[in-house]
């Protein structure tokens, strides 16, 4: 167990002429809860989605769990299995019930469970995930933007992964929500031992939940480390970031 | 690599039984038969020897002390698997929520209700749409700065214009097939003639100005609610009134001018397209020739039978426009809303056309024309 959770080397990343990353290094332990945060258009979200390799990068490797992630097929199942998104407005299947939702993952990795075992343990998944059952049967329209984010967490959750990737949890919650989800995220890491990669723009998300921070900049990592070390780390982005009004604020 | 999951009798304690391999969601049906075949009397379970834990084996483990009527204290665990195996008792053994289950008849009275209501709603709020078209339109006549001119030009080129190939092709086809059918029918009587007469009566009357509907609800009626529909679900309506402005004088006032003006033209040129269809399988196949259609042309129709295809058109350009706007102004905040509303106003328009020309024809039938 002692891999990397994540460990990219040499990523690259170009749309065009534009390049996103360039040599960008990145290696995560298992089992905390990492902050990634850079300014809009610095490639956060390209840099899950070439760890979840859903973007194949110009260059680079890319292991998650141990495992090269670069030239698998969509239907990987290792990684699949290991790895739960919650994408930013949840992305749950319109057509679907919640409780349909969740059970789409068990039935895409061929879990032999009977119907009615299903249902049980995909319930149990909407519970962690702070719902209660009577949302089960309702459609993903039906629900307000942070019970779509909870059922979408359910989702990503429902096959166990060690890995959890979350894109903007708390973007569009109020205050009190978004420290809920906070806490629901802190409670299922230690409960469930999970490894979360978590981009945010979410100052108080950063101060409370997080063990360890990422900063993306310059199309590379400019840092990386504890949130007092990444404080303090000298560049005028970062110093910005969290001594600008806004950061003090959420500090306190 | 994990053993399978096991649950046996301690050997040394008696009523104490040991768990042991991998108590994962990959094991989670074998688990469940093993559990539910169990009817030996346990008293406490030793759990530290599971070498994994998902949250699926914690459930099961807990339904099992739970089914036994027993304390979630007697199963002992390894630390690492305390937590996740606590987390999932609380989660499971939450009160369900007040929400209970209705019952299915009742759920059905209440669909029936909810589309009764529904659809009383909708005919009120488009007599009520249309009022307010209606009074912003004369308001707005005393403005004429105001007059949203550009935008209705835009439009006239829009729905008439481009449609106008579209209208001529497809009308031109039916031409030819109502005449080749009349023609099958007439041929026995030795009339196939009258093969002009049906063709003329049918596309000055109804055909022309049908046929024009029905291609414009469903090409001009989804549009508006497309356009006007994302507009709502951006809050770009809004936008406009914060601004201070109407969003029917820019929106829908243009759009509705533009078919009344554009509509009618297109019927007209319907009409034209399906008499020279009628016209070219008459001379090609039935030996009529072209002079002959013309000859009996006028003289069998009447300015009347025109004049009673025109009068239908204002009245259909009226309600596709209306439709089309008000579906639009419907849409909710999601993409799948403009959807949604945009299929309803096609539905809405086009059975709404059907209906009001069906109606017509009885009226004009009554009167005599």
């Amino acid at each position: 167990m002692s891999e990397p959770a994540i460990d990219v080397k040499g990523l690259v990343n170009r749309f065009g002429s534009q390049t996103v990353h360039e040599n960008l290094d990145l290696t995560l332990p298992r089992g905390e809860i990492v902050g990634v945060v850079g300014g809009s258009g610095s490639g956060k979200s390209v840099l899950m989605r070439a760890i979840l390799g859903l973007r194949p990068p110009q260059g680079g490797e890319i292991r998650v769990l141990g495992r090269p992630v670069t030239g698998l097929p969509d239907r990987d199942a290792h990684l699949r299995q290991s790895s739960g998104v919650l994408f930013q407005d949840g992305a749950l299947f319109s057509s679907l019930t919640v409780v349909e939702n969740v059970e789409v993952p068990l039935k895409a990795h061929g879990v032999d469970l009977s119907p009615a075992l299903m249902r049980q343990l995909a319930t149990l998944k909407i519970r962690l995930a702070g719902l209660h059952s009577a949302a089960c049967n309702k459609y993903p329209s039906e629900l307000s933007g942070g019970m779509r984010k909870r059922a979408g967490l359910a989702r990503a959750l429902a096959l166990d992964p060690d890995l959890l990737f979350l894109d903007e949890p708390t973007a569009g919650l109020d205050p009190i929500g978004a420290a809920e989800f906070d806490e629901l995220i802190r409670t299922l890491q230690q409960a469930l031992g999970l490894t979360v990669f978590l981009i945010t723009h979410d100052l108080d998300t950063l101060y409370t939940i997080c063990d360890r921070l990422v900063v993306i900049g310059e199309r590379r990592v400019l840092t990386t480390g504890p949130l007092a070390e990444v404080e303090a780390f000298d560049h005028p982005w970062v110093q910005q970031y969290f001594h600008g009004p806004r950061g003090r604020a959420a500090k306190q | 690599m994990t053993s399978p999951p096991e649950l046996e009798p301690s050997p040394d304690r008696s009523q104490c039984w040991v768990a042991d391999g991998a108590w994962t969601i990959q094991h989670a049906a074998a688990i469940d038969e093993r559990l539910n075949n169990l009817q030996n009397r346990i008293e406490e379970i030793d759990a530290t020897r599971i070498e994994r834990l998902d949250s699926a084996g914690a459930q099961l483990l807990s339904r099992l002390v739970r089914r036994l009527n027993l304390d979630m204290e007697i199963v002992s665990l390894k630390d690492e698997h305390r937590a996740l195996f606590d987390a999932v008792v609380e989660a499971d053994t939450r009160p369900p929520s007040e929400e209970g289950r209705a019952n299915p008849l009742i759920d059905w009275f209440e669909k029936v209700g909810r589309l009764t209501l529904d659809f009383v709603e909708d005919l009120r709020a488009l007599l009520s749409f249309l009022g307010q078209t209606i009074a912003t339109g004369i308001l707005i006549l005393f403005h004429p700065h105001r007059w949203p001119v550009t935008a209705t030009v835009h439009h006239i080129q829009q729905t008439g214009l481009n449609a106008l190939p579209l209208v001529a092709l497809l009308s031109f086809l039916v031409g030819a097939v109502v005449a080749f059918l009349g023609a099958t029918v007439l041929r026995d009587f030795g009339a196939e003639l009258f093969v002009v007469d049906l063709t003329t009566y049918a596309f000055l009357r109804e055909f022309g100005v049908l046929l024009t509907a029905i291609i414009l609800a469903g090409r001009t009626a989804s549009a508006f609610t497309a356009q006007i529909g994302t507009m709502k679900s951006r809050e770009e309506i809004d936008a406009i009134r914060t601004i201070g402005l109407d969003p029917f004088v820019l929106l829908v006032l243009p759009r509705l001018i533009a078919l009344l003006i554009a509509l009618p033209i297109l019927a007209l040129v319907a009409m034209v397209a399906g008499l020279a269809g009628g016209l070219m399988v008459s001379s090609f196949s039935l030996d009529i020739p072209g002079q002959l259609f013309l000859d009996r042309m006028s003289a069998t129709v009447r300015f009347r039978d025109f004049l009673v295809g025109m009068s239908k058109a204002p009245l259909f350009a009226l309600v596709i426009a209306l439709v089309g706007c008000m579906e639009g102004f419907k849409v909710g905040g999601t993409a799948q809303s403009v959807g949604e509303r945009t299929t309803s106003a096609v539905v809405q328009s086009i059975s709404m056309v059907i209906v009001i020309n069906a109606v017509a024809a009885v009226f004009f039938m009554e009167i005599g024309w």
